[in-house]
């Protein structure tokens, strides 16, 4: 391996045509750490067809990318062995992933194969006298890992939500640089046979991101509309506590608890639950509890994070609305 | 198809986690410990690979944690072989535990290797992913099933957004188990107590160097306590907001 | 009308056990069966069954088994024991026929339902089913208000050691009745002293589940724990405890003098009443449970505690004593809800909760922890909640030594 730059690489995790969120929040952090280090934020962008996309990535000081048909489809061999490739020749310090599906596959094989440190599930990370430091999130976030890297090249993988996105999002137009695929298709020897799309109809909470969670204080079948367009708002489902199910107004695949699903979204947002042991066993590990509820003394908010004791009828429309503006705000910036 | 399976065995959190005198490490006098919730699917996994497809399966685990029971325990539920990788004390390290399965796997040819994606207490790394680098070999992980196809095997890996791929690799290679087609098997209690008074464990010896190459854990530290929720107070418009800035802060309004 | 001499099967027939795990084949313990189907027949889920009682010991004997095993017959079952008290032939359907049924549907390899699997898994690992720390299991004492001694801690011999069991330990709305009996017992004045962290499930709603193994490790563990100790009896607060303690351990050689904390109280009843000093003014009516009740025979000591309140009066609800209508939480019933629930359209508490209203009684009294939740969820869930109050027999008594204001934790 050539001498280490000081270089921070953020891989750009893309899905149909679009760069992830998450990439513009590690991209945002970068900016620090590269800024303290005394390098550049690069941003390496593999897939087929993904010109287009580098524009997005302004906050970057560099972006490399790899077009070709071979990686069209994500699979940890091809994307990996490729990064691998550009990391050898360049040399990074530091190469970021989001703690998702694909990155943590990328991560720990490129730590394993180049025997480079990885620390996993961050949600911090600083540069101490030209040391890196990150602190990870770990046993369900009951237990915390602050760790140094020191000054050797690293990996680290980060928790979604960990940073900004805003702090990743610019006008400016990198300085985009294509390189043609460093490796031979041969050794990319894994095949994608086909994706699958999610599948519709009956839905997994447990694989949800955001839980829209109705108790039995949304009193009528019909007001259940309302709690769905929230949940869309957030990119969530609707689930609910035994009652609203045994009275049939959701089916059983929504029901959350002791005799239903156990889930551990990144938002369960408690509506009109009143927080009986058997519906918490259900929702008790959740990144954040948030509960509506018009008594002050439900059992709820003893395992919520945040919590509102208001009518959740006067709530809903407010925060509905409250959404869609921050939204509109988001996109237009 | 020889199939070997590796067993971590980690923190249960039915005891709260105490950090000891150090403040670098687990205080492990209370500890308990369990088998990794998606090491037990890719036990399961591998089980129904061996019920349709008469696989032989092999399960490996490192011996500190209690890794006894879960060992008898698999042996139970129909795994043809278990290994007690002895002379390493892993603490917090995935590649340490990686390093030990890879000695340890010298032993054991395996089509293919299956293993939990990660596991709650993963900090320098998962192991499924370490050890496949380690061993240059494919590795494909956030599964949710594997079938054998032709010599190879086809594998459903998870994508974010809901999406999915059947992946083809290349044997032999490892898996990261997120979850098998079906939930993890039962096995009744008299089997596993007759499974300990009939079978052995064969024990492997393996030398690691102990410890984090590039990494210092300074300290290990838990979070602050909230007994109950924050109540958030003002008028419904406040309210509102506040929620909003508290989701917005974490990346939940995009 | 209950046929067959009932209590014949709660002091145990010396050649057969109550536990299938009995050396016989257990299908021999069925050759008297003659076929009436009484006990389909007596089964309050029996309609929603694939295959009735009846039929299952059929096919059991004709080596069928497979289909039956197959089917939701299994996991309908809730130990209510009234298909035993009805069998002409006191047949042991509740404490053989099921759990060896499960045990075959568990050693077949059947998919289990999640719950169950869970509570079973649980009950192995952390010694209850709800899947708690040892260490909590002290929890509740904080809030009794009066010292609660841990007999290894004690080292001396006690005269009453308290198995308070899982429920009372672990559940929110339990453990208010446990902190309730702690009170109690001190006020009477009773030496006694709790295992501590060292309890582990007595395991009767394992037994009735099938896993032969988990009870039988139990037992082991119970009995090395009850024997290393000293005391003069062991009371405890939960019935499927007394249940197995009572009925089934001595049929394993391991007998305990144990008592439920109905007759424990009843039987000291003139050193409680005038601790009674607080009047309840309402009319009460007492749900029997199965345990004490169709397979004890306990009717009387629940009652004379409630009457020795002052202010109450009890009034019968349809299906008193004998034939009362099981909660549906027992045999594994707590962990089987939704499935029972899908196959029979409604809880068996829903319909209890029926028979308490049409008294026009303004508390239901029980005495069996799981059946505070159930009924208090039956009733919110029947749109029937303030209409009825749901109230363990200790905390009845717990409101009447101290009154109203006292009675918070």
């Amino acid at each position: 391996m050539s001498p280490s730059s000081q270089d921070v690489w953020v891989y750009v995790e893309h899905l149909r045509g679009t760069v992830a969120g998450h990439t513009y929040e590690l991209l945002g952090k970068s900016r620090d750490l590269a800024g303290a280090l005394g390098g550049r934020v690069v941003a390496i962008l593999l897939g087929n067809g993904v010109q287009p996309l580098a524009g997005t990535l302004g906050a970057a000081d560099r972006v490399i990318y790899v077009d070709d048909p071979a990686l069209a489809e994500f699979t940890p061999q091809a994307h990996g062995t490729v990064l691998r490739a550009l990391a050898e020749q360049q040399a990074p310090r530091l190469l970021i992933f989001g703690a998702t599906s694909l990155g943590m596959d990328l991560a720990a094989l490129l730590a394993g194969s180049m025997g480079m440190p990885l620390i996993v599930n961050c949600k911090d990370i600083g540069v101490e006298d030209g040391r890196v430091v990150a602190t990870s999130q770990m046993c369900g976030g009951k237990l915390l890992c602050e760790a140094g890297i020191g000054d050797r090249p690293a990996i680290v993988t980060v928790l979604s939500g960990a940073f900004p996105a805003e702090k990743g999002a610019s006008d400016r137009p990198p300085q985009i640089e294509s390189v043609p695929l460093p490796v031979s298709p041969d050794a990319l020897r894994m095949k994608v046979l086909r994706l699958l799309e999610p599948a519709a109809g009956d839905v997994d909470i447990s694989k949800a991101p955001v839980l829209v969670a109705v108790g039995r204080g949304i009193q009528r079948k019909e007001n259940l509309p309302m709690t769905e367009d929230l949940a869309s708002l957030l990119g969530g489902v609707v689930c609910s506590s035994r009652p609203v199910v045994d009275q049939g107004w959701l089916p059983a695949s929504r029901q959350v608890g002791k005799s239903g699903m156990i889930v551990k979204p990144k938002l369960y947002l408690a509506l009109g639950i009143s927080g009986a042991p058997e519906h918490v066993e259900g929702m008790k590990d959740a990144d954040l509890i948030i509960a509506v509820n018009s008594d002050p003394k439900a059992p709820i908010f003893d395992v919520a994070d945040y919590g509102v004791a208001v009518d959740l009828f006067e709530l809903l429309p407010l925060l509905t609305q409250e959404i869609e503006k921050r939204k509109g705000l988001a996109a237009a910036s | 198809m020889n199939i070997s399976v590796l067993l971590n065995m980690v923190p249960d959190l039915v005891e709260e986690l105490e950090i000891d005198a150090s403040g670098t490490a687990l205080d492990t006098q209370w500890m308990r410990f369990l088998l990794s919730e998606s090491d037990e699917h890719a036990l399961e996994q591998a089980l129904l690979l061996k019920d349709r497809h008469g696989a032989r399966v092999t399960v490996l685990a490192l011996e500190p944690g209690d890794a006894e029971e879960a060992l008898f325990s698999s042996l139970a539920k129909g795994a043809d072989e278990a290994v007690k990788i002895t002379g390493v004390s892993p603490g917090l390290s995935k590649r340490v535990v990686a390093m030990a399965f890879k000695e340890a796997l010298q032993a054991t040819p395996s089509d293919l290797i299956l293993t939990g994606v990660y596991a709650i207490d993963d900090l320098d790394g998962h192991a499924a992913g370490l050890l496949a680098g380690m061993l240059d070999l494919p590795f494909v992980g956030v599964t949710r099933s594997v079938e054998p196809v032709n010599g190879r095997v086809v594998v459903q890996k998870e994508y974010p957004g809901g999406f999915a791929a059947e992946v083809e690799v290349g044997l032999p290679a490892v898996i990261g188990v997120l979850s098998a087609p079906q939930p993890p098997r039962y096995v009744p209690v008299a089997r596993i107590r007759e499974t300990r008074k009939t079978r052995t464990l064969t024990e492997r010896p393996v030398s690691v160097a102990e410890s984090l190459p590039g990494l210092t854990i300074r300290r290990l530290f838990k979070p602050e306590p909230a007994e109950r929720a924050e109540m958030l107070t003002g008028t419904l418009g406040d309210v509102a907001g506040q929620i909003v800035t508290i989701l917005a802060d974490r990346g939940l309004v995009r | 009308m209950v046929t067959g001499d009932l209590h014949r099967a709660a002091s145990g027939d010396a050649h057969a056990g109550l536990f299938f795990g009995a050396p016989q084949d257990w299908r021999r313990e069925f050759n008297p069966c003659i076929q009436c189907g009484m006990c389909g027949g007596a089964c309050p889920l029996g309609p929603a069954m694939d295959y009735t009682p009846r039929r299952a010991i059929y096919m059991a004997k004709e080596g069928l088994l497979d289909p039956v095993i197959r089917s939701n017959t299994l996991w309908l079952c809730v130990s209510c024991y009234n298909c035993t008290a009805r069998c002409p032939t006191n047949l042991k359907i509740t404490d053989i026929l099921f759990p060896a049924l499960r045990d075959a549907a568990i050693n077949a390899g059947i998919q289990l339902p999640g719950e169950f699997k869970r509570a079973l898994d649980n009950t192995y690992r952390y010694g209850n089913s709800l899947g708690e720390g040892p260490r909590k299991r002290m929890e509740w004492t904080k809030g009794a208000g009066v010292p609660v001694p841990v007999i290894s801690q004690l080292r001396r011999p006690v005269e009453v050691l308290w198995l308070v069991e899982c429920y009372p330990s672990y559940h929110p709305r339990n453990q208010v009745q446990a902190q309730a009996m702690a009170r109690i017992l001190h006020a009477a004045g009773v030496d006694f002293a709790i295992l501590g962290p060292e309890e582990r499930c007595v395991g009767d709603c394992e037994r009735l589940s099938g896993e032969k193994g988990l009870f039988e490790s139990l037992v082991e563990y119970n009995a090395a724990l009850l024997d290393k100790y000293e005391y003069q009896e062991i009371i405890t607060s939960d019935p499927h405890a007394y249940n197995s303690l009572h009925r089934v351990y001595p049929t394993m050689d391991r007998r305990y003098p144990v008592k439920h904390y109905v007759e424990f109280l009843a039987e000291r009843l003139d050193a409680l009443r005038p601790l009674l000093r607080h009047r309840i003014d309402a009319r009460v009516t007492y749900h029997d449970n199965c345990c004490l009740g169709r397979m004890c025979g306990m009717y009387e000591a629940p009652r004379d505690l409630l009457r020795a309140i002052p202010g109450i009066t009890l009034t019968e609800m349809a299906f008193a004593r004998e034939n009362a209508l099981c909660c549906g939480g027992g045999g594994g019933g707590m962990w089987l809800d939704t499935v029972i629930w899908q196959a029979a359209g409604d809880r068996l508490s829903d319909r209890r909760i029926t028979h308490a209203l049409a008294t026009g009684a303004e508390i239901l009294a029980v005495s069996c922890p799981f059946e505070t939740s159930r009924f208090e969820d039956s009733l919110k869930s029947s749109g029937h909640e303030g209409k009825l109050i749901v109230r363990d027999i200790l905390e009845l008594l717990d409101e009447s030594m101290r009154g109203r204001g006292g009675a918070a934790a």
